[in-house]
């Protein structure tokens, strides 16, 4: 999960780290309020989204008054950038930057610990700074037992090169960053720029958190960082319950059992489609784990089903532990439910674990929307035919 | 042969009383995996029965090794007790720890990864299905039955897709199917593998599945290269991800250019790996390489 900027600022702040104040405001009157309560004086309007280049783009704008501020936020809020809408902005203090610096604690999957980047160079893109000054980006191995402590901290800005008289305090903040990563169980802290001002304080002006879902269980905290207001609303359904669900853009509704094995599914439809009028392709991922019950399975077809531009729906199971049994038990379960309100056509690929079993009481329920199919790349053909048709109208 | 377990490996059960614990290890002792005991923290002393047999539960694997010798343990505890868990069995001096549980949070997996690293322990997973030599050996939730014993090594980070591989080669058959997990972190990577199944006399052909996000598979490849004589076919997954979202494990994600499907296909076929585009084609061209290169031996012709 990646937070908003906001968010990363309190985390932060939670944490001991140096930032400027900041509020979240959502309309223009929030934006002015919000400035007035800064003490009227100069702010940064910032536009929150989950990506890069917001500068680039307008979303990050001076405002030298409270007025000044709501007609910036007027300006910013509604925005498009990189695909992402703006509903909200941050108002934060304004700061007078002598320099700006980069540093970055993730994880690095490749050499399995983490990694700190740290650059006297900040402000720019992590990307173009690695590109056009490789030898100005300091990469340090952090050991995942320790963590970025004191020592580590002392030789990456010794690495950096920092200024004598900057690396206590440098150093004394990246500690508190690398106690936040692990705090949080973040996979990502990312502070550019890291800035010094004017009257030599060291403050982190931005932030960019990503934290480890995985670790959900231990902070319920969480949950209010959730924002579900710009999660697709059958994401959140899934979720709620306890589905691995990602919505995409086609019409073929894909349910299987494993996260590669769906993946792969996706692939094998995708390809299926490439040459069919109306090139059909994967509406969804939604894989229903290892060993699941009919109750699952049934959930799933149900959200699904629900998608409006779902015209076709295929199931591709290899049973390791999940039973095809249970999988066939679901799919009934689902159209006894449905009823007549089931229209769209279920193509079924079951194989492995209670494979005869789960045939047979397809076989025997007999419904006329489900097809049976041998072969997941039998059943991708006929999934890309069936949609094709349905969206020539043929 | 098989690489790093076979039947005569004693394995230790983590968790073995917990209801996916209890229902893996009746399956493993119905393969004949040599389950001698099971841990799990407050239930020393009692029992699981399996098959008539009573396995031995014990409060720590310090006494379920002392007890038993055993070199292998299979971790089935909850994802919060998954660091103490394999932490206690490097501790207790097992060679080999397979990692069942799903969802540990990396930092967790960082720290007992490193830790197993020092003690020269191997650790497969976490978030995987363990390995299995068909006919000899099974720690883990590999279904047994699906493949006979061959010689086609695989190594995946997805279960259902070994599970999918085994079944479209069953005829064929495998010396040891890995299956390495999808977490961001794990222990034994694609790179182990291919080193011990080019080093094992019952591989002739090496199977590497792989999917987005990371760049293993890249790196796999040029291991490839430079250290791997016997046929690779590969397959990966994922081509039809977009950007940004977790495909179901944890480590499945393209950021940005990075870790996608693409990428991880050029880089295997400039390195000689023959990459399927669908599963079943990826079972052609085994068959293909395997009649290519003439290494059928007279027991496996039918």
């Amino acid at each position: 999960m990646d937070l908003y900027e906001h968010q990363a600022r309190d985390l932060f702040e939670a944490g001991g780290v140096p930032v400027l104040r900041g509020v979240v405001a959502r309309t223009p009157a929030e934006a002015r309020a919000a400035a007035e309560a800064l003490g009227g004086g100069t702010v940064v309007v910032k536009a929150q989204v989950k990506t890069g280049g917001r500068g680039k783009a307008g979303g990050v704008k001076l405002a030298h008054s409270p007025a000044e501020a709501a007609d910036r936020a007027a300006d910013i809020l509604g925005l498009d950038i990189k695909g992402h809408r703006v509903r909200a902005v941050m108002v934060a203090e304004g700061a007078d930057i002598a320099e700006e610096y980069y540093f970055s604690l993730l994880l690095d999957r490749a050499n399995r610990r983490y990694l700190a980047l740290c650059s006297r160079s900040g402000g720019m893109d992590i990307e173009a700074l690695a590109a056009e000054h490789p030898d100005q980006l300091i990469r340090h191995p952090i050991d995942p037992r320790v963590g970025l402590d004191a020592a580590a901290a002392a030789a990456i800005v010794a690495e950096t090169g920092f200024a004598p008289e900057d690396r206590a305090e440098i150093a004394r903040v990246l500690t508190l960053l690398g106690t936040v990563y692990a705090d949080a169980d973040a996979t990502l802290v990312e502070v550019n720029p890291l800035v010094k001002t004017t009257d030599g304080r060291i403050i982190a002006l931005d932030g960019k958190v990503s934290l480890d879902e995985n670790a959900g269980f231990r902070h319920p905290e969480w949950a209010a960082l959730r924002d579900v207001s710009t999660e697709n609303p059958l994401e959140v359904r899934a979720r709620a319950r306890g589905l691995n669900y990602v919505k995409l853009d086609g019409q073929i509704g894909i349910i299987g059992n494993g996260a590669g094995l769906v993946m792969s599914t996706l692939d094998v439809v995708a390809y299926a489609g490439e040459d069919l009028p109306g090139t059909p392709r994967p509406a969804n991922f939604l894989d229903i784990g290892g060993g699941a019950s009919s109750r699952v399975m049934a959930d799933g077809l149900d959200i699904i089903l629900s998608d409006p531009q779902v015209s076709v729906v295929l199931v591709n199971v290899f049973g390791g532990i999940t039973a095809c049994s249970e999988v066939a038990k679901g799919i009934r379960e689902a159209l006894k439910q449905l009823g007549n309100r089931a229209t769209k056509p279920i193509v079924v690929r079951l194989d492995g674990n209670a494979v005869a079993v789960g045939l047979a009481i397809l076989e025997e329920y007999d419904h006329p929307l489900v097809r049976l199919e041998k072969t997941m790349d039998g059943a991708a053909r006929a999934v890309a035919e069936l949609a094709s048709a349905a969206m020539g109208g043929n | 042969m098989a690489i790093w377990l076979d039947h005569r490996s004693k394995v230790i059960v983590q968790g073995m009383t917990g209801s996916q614990g209890r229902k893996h290890t009746a399956r493993m002792v119905g393969f004949g995996t040599r389950i001698v005991a099971g841990v799990t923290p407050g239930k020393g002393g009692t029992t699981l029965t399996v098959e008539e047999d009573p396995i031995p539960v014990y409060n720590s694997m310090r006494e379920a090794r002392h007890a038993t010798g055993a070199t292998v343990s299979a971790v089935f505890v909850p994802p919060a007790d998954a660091k103490a868990a394999v932490l206690e069995a490097i501790a207790a001096g097992v060679g080999l720890i397979v990692c069942i549980t799903e969802g540990v949070p990396v930092r967790d997996t960082a720290y007992f990864n490193a830790a197993a690293q020092d003690a020269g322990v191997r650790l497969i997973g976490p978030n995987c299905p363990g390995l299995i030599s068909p006919g000899r050996s099974n720690v883990g939730i590999i279904p047994p039955n699906i493949a006979r014993p061959g010689h086609i090594g695989l190594v995946s980070k997805s279960g259902t897709l070994t599970y999918q591989m085994m079944y479209e080669l069953g005829d064929i058959g495998f010396s040891t199917c890995v299956g390495i997990g999808g977490d961001p972190i794990i222990g034994t990577t694609h790179i182990d593998c291919l080193e011990a199944f080019a080093a094992d006399p019952d591989t002739d052909v090496i199977v590497v599945i792989g999917e987005i996000g990371g760049d293993a598979e890249e790196r796999a490849a040029a291991y490839i290269a430079e250290h791997v004589t016997k046929p690779v076919v590969g397959y990966v997954a994922g081509f039809t991800a977009p950007e940004g979202k977790t495909m179901g494990h944890a480590g499945a994600i393209v950021s940005g250019s990075s870790g996608t499907a693409e990428s991880k296909k050029r880089a295997l076929e400039a390195n000689g790996v023959r990459v399927g585009r669908t599963p079943s084609q990826t079972a052609t061209l085994v068959r293909e390489v395997i009649r290519e290169q003439q290494i059928m031996s007279a027991a496996w012709r039918v």
